[in-house]
């Protein structure tokens, strides 16, 4: 089995008085894809904001391959190896797709050795043609490419997805997850956060469900699909 | 009406609105980034004023006289220990307060711009202090029946004020420091997560105002002469209304507000009252946010969920 990269270890963490994680623990190892399924409100987000620092968990511990990260500001997650796609895809609509894909490559310093941006286009052909137009102008479809690619620009070892299905018409959720398994293949290892939980576990080799702030179930891609509880909660299915 | 005094006043007050444009980045770029004003900015650039006598005077006694040297010697010192002066307000007044209750930091910055001032005028006394005259002669420029008077001073402003502002605009758009900058404005989260240090940003912005007023400080002690520990209630003001009047938040604005700030004034008190300049430039405020709240190149505030 692969070596771990990402290892919680029993988290907890509040929003101001709110408790959103409690004893959350995990392992997401090298090359692989991990689903984290749950509905809204479950502290899906709250968890992957709580590997940056934002807000900082309460106890437990997190580590990324090998180092303790739990204190660490937030500016030192990112270039470790760790890059996240958030929740609404937070690009900056003022500034142009390549100042975006610019600002990605910050958190890369020495470590790259060649310019990821060639590569990239040509993964994301749209964002080449729109490289000069302000990221404010682009579809939704457009934005969370733009997204995706602004956090592979620092050539992450985990990629962090937040929904990245989340508004995106049925074909460009397709493409999307099509992109998530060819950043795999790359040799990246993605953490999937998804409401969207069938197509997330057909893609995953291991998901956990997050109930109100705890993991409730975890198993392989396959088995958490055909799991009774998972198919009558998430993937709306009768038993 | 003779257009030579036209003329005249239209170059007065661009020279005015100049060193005003100059003043209200500094408001405009700090309001940016953590949306707030920064009450100590005025003060600020009355510390580069009395920066600006303290090197002339060291240069006159170690017996450097070539006007050139002593120009660039006094604007870049000048330049470098007001910005000390921003950072050390951004550290005291604001950063200790990042998370707390929108107030706090205006209260601090208000109390660090009293304790600057006093300061000031300690060290300095209450006196109103002058800098003797370096630049002599004018360029005269024949127009119409009269002419227009382009002192050498105020020609040196127009062209600092215009070489700082490109350079200014070339930081914020050409390099990864002005990049960054322009991220944690626009999302200070996701800079954070893109590992942008934004506390650092925070400290450059405020570093940056401070240097253009401190710009702002020396062309404008070397065109008037004299100041004294109060000047940068009015002139903040001043600045202030400018960065509203072009937009707060908006660079482009900032330098805008100023000229149209700096004309207003110029041709009011030219061809119609002086006493009552201010009043007309702060009716123009009131007029420009009634129908543009936010400002002539200002965006309209989104309320982020």
């Amino acid at each position: 089995m692969a070596e771990p990269i990402l290892e919680l270890c029993g988290i907890s963490s509040h929003y101001g008085p709110i408790r959103a994680l409690h004893d959350v623990s995990l392992t997401i190892r090298h090359g692989e894809i991990v689903a984290l399924i749950g509905a809204n409100g479950a502290g899906k987000s709250t968890l992957l904001m709580t590997l940056f620092g934002n807000p900082r968990a309460s106890e437990g511990q997190v580590w990324f391959a090998g180092e303790a990260i739990t204190h660490l500001p937030t500016h030192h997650i990112a270039p470790l190896g760790m890059a996240l796609v958030p929740e609404g895809r937070r690009i900056f609509p003022g500034m142009t797709v390549l100042e975006n894909m610019d600002l990605g490559r910050i958190s890369a310093g020495p470590r790259v050795g060649r310019d990821p941006l060639e590569g990239l286009y040509e993964l994301f052909p749209i964002l080449k043609e729109r490289s000069h137009q302000k990221a404010g102008t682009l579809s939704g479809g457009e934005q969370q490419m733009l997204a995706i690619a602004r956090a592979l620009m620092s050539q992450p070892r985990l990629l962090l997805l937040d929904e990245p299905s989340l508004g995106l018409a049925p074909l460009m959720i397709r493409k999307i997850f099509s992109l998530i398994q060819t950043i795999v293949q790359s040799g990246t290892t993605v953490f999937l956060v998804e409401q969207n939980a069938s197509q997330a576990l057909q893609i995953a080799n291991r998901g956990y469900v997050l109930v109100n702030g705890r993991i409730r179930l975890e198993g392989s891609g396959q088995a958490l699909l055909h799991d009774p509880e998972v198919r009558q909660a998430y993937l709306g299915r009768q038993v | 009406m003779e257009p030579s005094i036209l003329a005249q006043q239209a170059v007065n007050g661009l020279i005015l609105g100049a060193t005003y444009g100059l003043i209200a980045i500094g408001y405009t770029m700090v309001y940016g980034i953590i949306g707030m004003i920064n009450f100590a900015h005025g003060e600020i650039y009355m510390v580069s004023a009395y920066l600006t006598a303290i090197f002339l005077a060291v240069l006159h006694f170690f017996g450097i006289t070539s006007i050139p040297v002593v120009l660039i010697v006094v604007l870049v010192a000048t330049l470098c220990i007001t910005a000390l002066h921003g950072w050390f307000v951004e550290r005291i007044a604001y950063r200790p307060l990042r998370d707390s209750n929108r107030l706090a930091p205006l209260i601090t910055a208000i109390g660090l711009s009293l304790i600057l001032q006093n300061y000031v005028r300690l060290s300095q006394g209450a006196r109103s202090q002058g800098v003797p005259t370096l630049l002599t002669g004018s360029f005269v420029i024949p127009a119409g029946s009269g002419v227009i008077q382009i002192t050498h001073v105020q020609a040196l402003i127009i062209v600092v004020a215009i070489a700082s502002m490109a350079v200014l605009t070339f930081i914020m758009h050409r390099t990864s420091l002005g990049r960054a900058c322009r991220a944690t404005e626009q999302d200070r989260v996701m800079a954070s997560l893109l590992g942008i240090n934004t506390d650092y940003i925070i400290s450059v912005v405020f570093v940056i105002g401070a240097a253009m007023a401190a710009i702002a400080g020396v062309l404008v002690s070397l065109n008037y002469g004299s100041f004294d520990f109060h000047i940068g209630f009015i002139t903040g003001i001043k600045a202030f209304t400018a960065a509203v009047l072009g937009g707060i938040g908006s660079l482009p604005g900032a330098m805008l507000g100023g000229l149209i700030l700096g004309l207003s004034e110029s041709f009011f008190s030219g061809f119609v009252n002086t006493d009552y300049k201010d009043v007309f430039a702060f009716a123009l405020l009131v007029l420009v946010l009634i129908f543009r709240p936010s400002g002539l190149l200002g965006q309209p505030l989104v309320t982020k969920v």
